[in-house]
């Protein structure tokens, strides 16, 4: 059994006992423990089933490798699936529950899959469920997700908090083991701003488990100074629970800090996700061990044998009693020393090479009296849900059993693979070591930077260094060059620390045990355990043709589990090299994407949630129409009223209400958000008739014009009124949508094309609050308010003039969006809900109600007049519109008049805007089609037109409608046929499009 | 006329790690032109009290000054209530010349963030080096905050002043206090 050793453990503080449960049952670490480190000390191998046969799974790593400890962790708004156990640091009270199991973790009944494991190979999915195809849906997808899936999804909202921050550095050195401390140290004193990352609680990495000693001193001794050094640099930050994410263009690195996931309980963010601008990055990431390839490397008990030696270490937990090696190398030893150190027994070790002689750790672990049997390996680990026993045989063979040893527990090492996921996630490329059997930095292609030169640098066991010695030089000749590059300069006596040299035998590859494994064997050496894929299935891939790593790997859907494949990757595609008797980088490997390790949703999304998810655009009377009724409607980042609705009263009511009011008495609109562009300079006139359809450069000072802009290709892209303020300054009013939109594309011109020309552009539409006061009391309103002459002789149809109103400095324009004697007024925004409530005031006795863009819709389409985003959609010309007395014939140019010119734009066949009336006075649906006689070349019903806008018009008491019909115009009168999505069919009158006032006498009073 | 409002009526919000408060309405005017001019120079003093700022800098004298915003525009700087004097003297020294004077006061929201946190909770919303010694007093940014524009400069050592639209000013108060929340220090500078 796993249990807690009475002695060891150097991260935990015993004193402080740390209570959890795992699914429901009550345990006790201590803080310092991982979740796996004290599951196992409290006999919890079991973790999880895996993804396709619910096989039992046990830990198998200590690191953000882990493929099999995935749990539920945490409860309501603080439960998260899929967490990691060996990266989440205990704390008291956690709540974890295993996985992908029913009912039970103990007895799941998906684990008959296994059974039929020979009917689910590589493909499986892709071969039995393509037909019949509507199937599909509704049998074989419903299926598989229930038996397929890890965690379930969170059914609270989240209560933590998020955040991001933005660093900047010249040197970001990621990884908090001795390379990377030997890296900032070094980097640090050239005088650079350096910035250490450590994904862990801890400094050092591996080095205090696996020992040795740095400039004639312990490895402790050597972290303890340098950390005490590290961190009296004025120059340098260090930040440990923080992980290197992913490496993107320009130095830009993402950065994972886990604030309070070991203290949940403490006030702050979470999370917080570092958006980092580095000088140059050193990734001193240090490397993973790699399993091996035998049957039954899945049964919970066998373990990597670098993470048998941390927990024993670092948690004084012990994974079994009895505890077989196995490796392809030295390194294993360290395990079989370490265990031997702590009381257990280790029966042999079974080393897949033959040695002339004994290396320095083979002698060790001798002379403690382990038994070494070389040349051998496992033919099966025996148990189901512990390790019973394994059988051993000689690696040279086909796994005949030579003699089976008691065990609870295997310790296995396949060699180890450099981390080069960061090196790689920018471009980076990869070189095939072939002495450790391993993929490393290409140090000759680095991901490349604007200058064409490299910016990432790997160090340590990262970049392929595995002694002592040579990870602390390979750290400080890195950061060196790095600095060095960055213009900054070493102290002349700076030098690398000394390791003491151990002499360690070469590894030698392994990728299957033993070497002539039969089927059976191989159906059950699982190679990524997670998506549960064994050596079988890449075989059966690579003979059924998927002879690109690439291929193979979404075909078997090796690596493509939460652990990315940090542990089978190297292994599978050594395995598809085999079976294609190819060289392994000639295979090549799959690729590296961010980020390194799964990272929250929360940290990516930070602050932006709640009441700051996005900015809502505000106008100076928000407020005021939010405490009067305001129905909001999203107009852009602003919201708008779509109607004020009273107590009782249903917005359509509401609508309607306005309508009349405002046509019979007095509305009031807010359409501060309408743009406001001032173009001012000696060029402006030329400027604006290039910018509009119709001639702006003869407009008179004091007078205003409606003017229409089009794109380069013709298309209609907005519309509003100019107003000249002087000989050489313009105001141009834009669509609420339009404002920051139209500012640049006139920007865009001015810098792009017309630089030369003397124009200048300010976008002011926030500088004012603009007030439309519309109907037939307008005027009464302003003459009580009193100020300037607002009568028609003084300020007529289509004029504008500054003044005062109430006291209130203004601009008025006259202008009239509703048909209506309307005057829009301009305030400092500043005083715009003072003016407002004057208005309010003003036009009590005159009924005044303020009006929403339901209503100003509904003013619009009575009179006619067209909507940017209604009428147009990015396709649509002025020339649809029936606007042709808006493009000047006298212009040499304007944008978008080359583009009307084209055979398509002057097709006579291009749908017409009309109006539309139904014959029995409902309102046509918004979008509907018109369909005419027969069929296109799909077979559908051709169509002739559709509805662009539709309202009920209280007017006239009846459904009105605009809309874009083939030769519409020409075909007044004519009834179209309308189906809705209501089953019914709508018939309507083609009409003009002008339903009220078309003389325009009520708005020129 | 009414006594002018800023967007929030000078909202602040206290408890946080730095303290967050509305201030306003400050004078602003908006100057377009060619910045190498002489004339433009004269201009900047005449209306601005101070002397044309480099790239990326602002001059101040108390709380008049004028900030470099782009290679053709600058932002002049001053009390509310100066700024139609301000824009007559700018406009009077531009004369008939090729240049811009554009009243926007009304157009901002104002914030300063203040305390020894100051730069840490505008650098968790802005992708801008606020390490000391990178950013001081005198240095002037255009940025954003988390997804709106803004301008930001340093009052003092633990006192940053930002500039943002109006319309979008009650968000901007409520970003800078949920990156003020307590517990969030972030320790770096």
């Amino acid at each position: 059994m796993s249990t807690r050793l009475a002695t060891g453990g150097r991260l935990l503080n015993k004193s402080r006992a740390v209570d959890f449960t795992f699914n429901g049952r009550q345990m006790r670490g201590f803080e310092g423990d991982t979740l796996a480190s004290a599951l196992l000390a409290n006999d919890q191998v079991l973790v999880g089933r895996s993804f396709k046969y619910h096989r039992p799974r046990g830990i198998v790593a200590a690191g953000p490798e882990e493929p099999n400890g995935l749990v539920n962790l945490g409860t309501d708004g603080k439960f998260e699936p899929n967490q990691r156990v060996t990266t989440t640091e205990l704390y008291d009270g956690l709540t974890a529950q295993s996985q992908n199991h029913w009912p039970s973790l103990e007895f799941d009944v998906g684990a008959i899959n296994k059974h039929l494991s020979r009917f689910l190979p590589a493909g499986f999915y892709y071969k039995t469920f393509m037909y019949p195809r509507a199937f599909w849906k509704y049998v074989y997808e419903p299926i598989i997700r229930k038996s397929a899936g890890l965690g379930k999804a969170p059914t609270d909202r989240d209560v933590d908090t998020y955040e991001h921050f933005y660093a900047f550095c010249d040197v970001l050195v990621i990884g908090g083991g001795v390379a990377g401390l030997e890296a900032a140290r070094t980097a640090g004193r050239s005088g650079a701003r350096v910035l250490l990352l450590e994904q862990t609680a801890h400094w050092g990495g591996r080095a205090p488990v696996d020992g040795g000693t740095i400039d004639g001193a312990p490895v402790e001794t050597y972290l303890a100074d340098i950390i005490a050094e590290l961190e009296a640099m004025e120059n340098v930050r260090m930040r440990n629970r923080t992980m290197g994410a992913g490496v993107y263009d320009h130095g830009y690195v993402l950065g994972y800090e886990r604030l309070r996931d070991h203290a949940p309980d403490e006030q702050g963010p979470r999370h917080r996700l570092w958006r980092i601008r580095a000088g140059h990055i050193i990734t001193a990431t240090g490397a993973l061990e790699r399993p091996l390839s035998f049957a039954g490397n899945d049964i919970p008990g066998v373990m990597l044998a670098s993470a048998v030696r941390d927990y024993v270490v670092n948690h004084g937990v012990s994974v079994g009693d009895r505890t077989v090696v196995v490796t392809n190398n030295d390194n294993a030893y360290l395990t079989a020393i370490a265990l031997k150190h702590a009381g257990l027994d280790v029966p042999v070790i079974l080393d897949a090479r033959v040695l002339p002689q004994d290396s320095e750790l083979m002698a060790q672990a001798k002379a403690l009296g382990v038994r070494v049997l070389m040349g051998h390996g496992i033919s099966k680990v025996n148990g189901t849900k512990r390790v019973t026993s394994v059988d051993i045989c000689s690696q040279a063979g086909e796994g005949a059993v030579l003699e089976s040893v008691n065990c609870d527990a295997v310790a296995m090492s396949g060699g180890w693979s450099p981390v080069v996921h960061l090196w790689s996630h920018c471009g980076g490329k990869l070189r095939w070591d072939t002495a450790h059997a391993c993929f490393s930095p290409d140090t000759d292609h680095a991901p490349k930077g604007a200058d064409g030169l490299g910016f990432v640098t790997p160090a340590g066991a990262a970049s392929g260094m595995f002694a002592l010695d040579d990870v602390l030089h390979d750290a400080h000749a890195a950061a060196d060059g790095v600095v060095t590059s960055l213009g900054f300069k070493l102290p002349k006596d700076s030098t690398a620390p000394v390791a003491e040299r151990r002499e360690d035998a070469p590894m030698a590859p392994v990728w299957l045990m033993p070497q002539g494994a039969g089927v059976k064997l191989r159906e059950k050496a699982w190679l990524d355990y997670q998506n549960d894929v064994k050596v079988s299935d890449v075989r059966l891939a690579a003979q059924e043709g998927f002879v690109s790593v690439e291929h193979a790997k979404r075909y078997t859907t090796l690596g493509m589990a939460t652990d990315q494949g940090k542990l089978s990757n190297i292994n599978g595609l050594a395995v598809l090299a085999g079976t294609l008797n190819a060289e392994i980088p000639a295979v090549g490997t799959t690729t590296f994407r961010p980020p390194y390790h799964p990272i929250s949703m929360g940290a990516i999304g930070g602050e932006a949630r709640g009441p700051v998810f996005q900015p809502v655009r505000r106008t100076p009377m928000h407020d005021w129409h939010d405490k009067n009724g305001a129905v909001w409607e999203p107009v852009g980042q602003w919201r708008r009223p779509y109607a004020y609705a009273r107590a009782g009263e249903s917005t359509h009511d509401a609508v309607m209400r306005e309508v009349t009011n405002t046509r019979h008495k007095l509305g009031l609109l807010d359409a501060s958000t309408l743009g406001k562009i001032i173009v001012k300079g000696p060029d402006a006139g030329k400027f604006l008739d290039m910018m509009y359809t119709n001639m702006m450069s003869t407009l008179k000072p004091g007078k205003c014009r409606y003017g229409l802009m089009c794109s380069e290709n013709g298309f209609l892209i907005d519309d509003g009124v100019v107003a000249r303020i002087d000989d050489d300054t313009w105001l141009c009013h834009t669509t609420t949508g339009g404002a920051d939109r139209i500012h640049g594309h006139m920007e865009e011109w001015l810098q792009t094309e017309w630089w030369d020309w003397q124009v200048h552009v300010a976008n002011v539409t926030e500088q004012y609050a603009q007030i439309a006061v519309v109907g037939p009391n307008a005027r009464k309103c302003l003459e009580k308010l009193g100020g300037m002459d607002v009568s028609k002789d003084a300020l007529a149809f289509m004029e504008w003039a500054d003044g005062t109103l109430g006291g209130f400095q203004c601009r008025v324009y006259r202008i009239s969006f509703s048909g209506e004697l309307s005057y829009e007024i301009a305030v400092d925004a500043g005083q715009g809900q003072a003016f407002w409530d004057a208005l309010m005031v003003a036009g009590n006795d005159l009924g005044v109600m303020p009006y929403g863009t339901e209503c100003l819709h509904i003013l619009r389409a009575e009179k006619g007049f067209i909507m940017i985003g209604d009428e147009s959609d990015g396709t649509i010309i002025p020339q649809d519109l029936g606007l042709g007395w808006a493009i000047s014939k006298k212009k040499d140019d304007y944008l978008g008049k080359r583009a009307q010119e084209r055979s398509h734009m002057t097709d006579p066949n291009r749908w017409k805007l009309v109006g539309l009336e139904t014959t029995d006075g409902s309102t046509l649906p918004d979008g509907a089609y018109a369909v005419g006689e027969g069929e296109n070349e799909n077979g559908q019903r051709n169509m002739i037109g559709r509805v662009t806008s539709t309202y009920h018009s209280p007017t006239l008491d009846r459904g009105i409608a605009m809309g874009l019909v083939l030769n519409g115009p020409d075909r007044m009168g004519e009834v179209l046929r309308f189906p809705g999505t209501d089953g019914k069919t709508y018939e309507a009158r083609i009409v003009d499009p002008v339903f009220y006032d078309k003389e325009g006498e009520k708005q020129n009073v | 006329m009414s006594e002018p409002v800023s967007a929030l009526n000078n909202i602040s919000h206290t408890g946080g790690i730095a303290s967050i408060s509305e201030i306003g309405p400050l004078g602003m005017i908006t100057l377009r032109g060619d910045l190498s001019a002489g004339w433009m120079r004269k201009a900047v003093s005449a209306a601005g009290g101070v002397n044309l700022p480099e790239q990326g800098r602002s001059n101040f004298e108390s709380d008049r000054g004028v900030a470099w915003m782009s290679p053709d525009e600058l932002l002049l700087i001053c009390p509310y209530d100066e700024v139609s004097d301000r824009l007559e003297r700018v406009q009077g020294a531009f004369a008939n010349r090729f240049a811009l004077a554009v009243n926007v006061s009304d157009a901002r929201a104002v914030f300063d963030v203040s305390g020894p946190a100051a730069r840490e909770v505008v650098a968790k919303l802005a992708p801008v080096d606020l390490a000391p010694g990178e950013f001081e007093p005198g240095q002037f940014r255009r940025t954003r905050l988390a997804q709106v524009p803004a301008a930001l400069w340093m009052l003092e050592e633990d006192r940053i002043r930002l500039v943002v639209f109006r319309s979008v000013a009650r968000y901007v108060f409520d970003l800078l206090s949920v990156a003020a929340q307590p517990g969030s220090e972030v320790g770096h500078f």
